[in-house]
């Protein structure tokens, strides 16, 4: 059984998504249009954490590590590239390799959780100030300059395959909402596959999963480097979405937004993260626009008041809440059955 | 009667933890189809020795061989891999799922899908686990959840089955039906138990053996075994 929702589930939501991508241009500003193409990025990023920590159970502290690598892959492939169709798939890749190195030291290691929640923190906060001390024209791959503090410039979506067809704003919005839905339904599939399956008794018991002969270091590298490359396409959009990468996508604050959207939406689904992403993101941006509250402090009240008292997160929480109302309606049903049968008899 | 082929032995086996000695110098051998029971009082170096088998502790000298292919130090997913259905002391289940996807998760490992499913459905009437098919297992009583771990070691088909206590806090009832299930399973394949309660071995063993300061101190029938005035003073004069 599976206690939140089911495949179909993911479909009917992946539909939903597309409704919205459809009216977004008629609802949204021109402007808003351009700043979802960035949250879309980052909720790419909190997707690929709710999969990696909710479902195979490795709280990776330093996502953001792969978010990161796969801006700058992109950026720099796409630069010698000459083009953008390519450089996606080399971002993806180099994040989804990255991490499946990193995780072969680490999960054969036999490292604890705990440890690499430091490890993959340590691994993210290292790229950050390695990436800010490339600044000079020596610091180059190819003909892209890695530009230290500054970071370097993201050349926009093109046209598969035709480098001069460059993508306006809104045709990148709609490309990045169809990389977030297709994401989105490959994860809610994965986790239904026998693979993702493991991965989820991994997560409630290791030991357990071993003893019944599976391997479990090779699953969790598996669904660490499928993360990774989920979280490398987030950091595509993004740098597309703001044109620019900069050190500042390894940085501590980017990792843990994407641990507080996590939990906010709740770790057991794959749609929390996401929603929790898109709310937070605007309300944040908001709050950032007046001076009364300053936006961290609600921010960490946000999380405070969540870890306290919802703790599964919002959407786990609702659905349960709707799943008991649903049992009561069913068994007061079955009661009533019982007692017409019951009369019809007498 | 001809001598069955030893299907897993233990040479020379010794752990030691600091200066303690929990298994010291064993020897054993397991027969083919054979049910054998470990027994001893607490601190006998019966659950240590059960871990070496598995890979879950790495002993400090000897071997394990299992089917001719030398386990020591191996990984316990390799112990399993050969086909060993395990049960440890502690109960161990993924507590957050269904008695249905613990039972699958275990199937599947060994058989395809459709295959996983026909067992799935013939452990659950086996085990008589209808009722709580869909309940997670994290909400069962203790009994329930001893009886999904025996499930998910018989779904598994394994030709060798280890088991550390699995009678263990189940009712009078419940332990009776578990040794009719171990009796059950031990028509297709080999056994070993790490058992307390000395009714539910007797129910189901021929040969014991009793460990005593991380040796075996005997192996005989457990009539032989109640019977030695020493024996009776290691293990079950505590009981009178």
């Amino acid at each position: 059984m599976r206690l939140y929702g089911t495949f179909n589930g993911t479909l009917v939501t992946a539909g939903l998504a597309i409704i919205f991508t459809l009216l977004a241009p008629s609802i949204f500003q021109f402007f808003t249009i351009i700043t979802l193409t960035q949250v879309i990025g980052l909720s790419i990023l909190t997707l690929s954490l709710a999969l990696v920590w909710g479902f195979g159970g490795v709280l990776c502290f330093g996502q953001s590590a792969f978010f990161g690598i796969g801006a700058y892959a992109y950026s720099v492939a796409a630069v010698n590239f000459g083009g953008s169709t390519g450089a996606i798939f080399v971002a993806i890749f180099v994040a989804a390799a990255f991490a499946i190195i990193l995780g072969y030291f680490v999960f054969f290691g036999r490292v604890s959780d705990v440890y690499l929640a430091v490890i993959t923190l340590t691994v993210s906060l290292i790229l950050y100030s390695l990436m800010r001390r490339t600044s000079g024209p020596e610091y180059k791959i190819g003909s892209a300059l890695l530009g230290g503090f500054n970071g370097t410039g993201s050349p926009p979506l093109n046209m598969p395959g035709n480098a001069s067809a460059m993508l306006f704003p809104m045709q990148t919005f709609y490309v990045s909402m169809a990389f977030l839905i297709v994401a989105y339904v490959f994860s809610g599939w994965l986790i239904t596959t026998k693979f993702g399956r493991v991965c989820i008794s991994i997560r409630e018991n290791e030991v357990r999963t071993s003893l019944l002969g599976y391997d479990t270091r090779l699953y969790k590298i598996g669904i660490f480097g499928i993360s990774a490359g989920i979280a490398g396409l987030g950091g595509v959009l993004f740098c597309v979405g703001v044109t620019r990468v900069t050190p500042d996508v390894f940085s501590l604050g980017q990792s843990a937004l994407a641990i507080i959207w996590v939990i906010v939406g709740g770790r057991a689904t794959l749609i929390g993260p996401v929603l929790a992403t898109f709310v937070l993101y605007f309300l944040t941006a908001s709050l950032g626009s007046q001076q009364l509250l300053n936006a961290n402090l609600v921010l960490g009240s946000i999380l405070v008041v969540f870890v306290l008292l919802v703790p599964n997160g919002v959407v786990p929480t609702f659905s349960k809440l709707f799943e008991k109302r649903r049992a009561k309606r069913y068994s007061r049903l079955k009661e009533h059955r019982i007692k017409m049968r019951k009369h019809r008899s007498a | 009667m001809l001598k069955r082929e030893v299907v897993l032995e233990t040479r020379n086996l010794s752990m030691h933890f600091g200066g303690v000695r929990a298994v010291d110098n064993v020897d054993f051998q397991l027969r083919e189809n054979e049910l054998r029971c470990l027994i001893g009082p607490n601190g006998a170096g019966k659950s240590t020795f059960f871990k070496c088998l598995t890979g879950q502790l790495v002993p400090t000298s000897g071997d394990v061989i299992i089917r001719d292919i030398t386990m020591t130090g191996r990984e316990p997913h390799d112990v399993a891999g050969l086909g060993v259905g395990i049960k440890t002391q502690v109960p161990n289940l993924f507590d957050g799922l269904s008695t249905q996807e613990n039972l699958w998760l275990s199937a599947s490992r060994w058989h395809a899908d459709k295959r996983a499913s026909v067992l799935v459905k013939e452990t659950i009437e086996r085990l008589e686990l209808g009722d709580i098919r869909l309940s997670v297992v994290g909400s069962l009583a203790h009994g329930q959840r001893q009886r999904v771990e025996l499930g998910m070691v018989v779904a598994a088909e394994p030709w060798l089955v280890l088991l550390d206590e699995p009678a263990a806090g189940m009712t009078e009832e419940e332990t009776y039906k578990t040794a009719e299930l171990i009796k059950d399973i031990n028509q297709t394949s080999a056994l070993i138990v790490v058992e307390h309660d000395m009714n539910f071995i007797r129910a189901i063993s021929n040969i014991v053996t009793l460990f005593h300061q991380g040796a075996i101190f005997m192996e005989d029938t457990m009539d032989v075994i109640s019977a030695d005035p020493r024996a009776r003073e290691i293990y079950l004069g505590h009981k009178t």
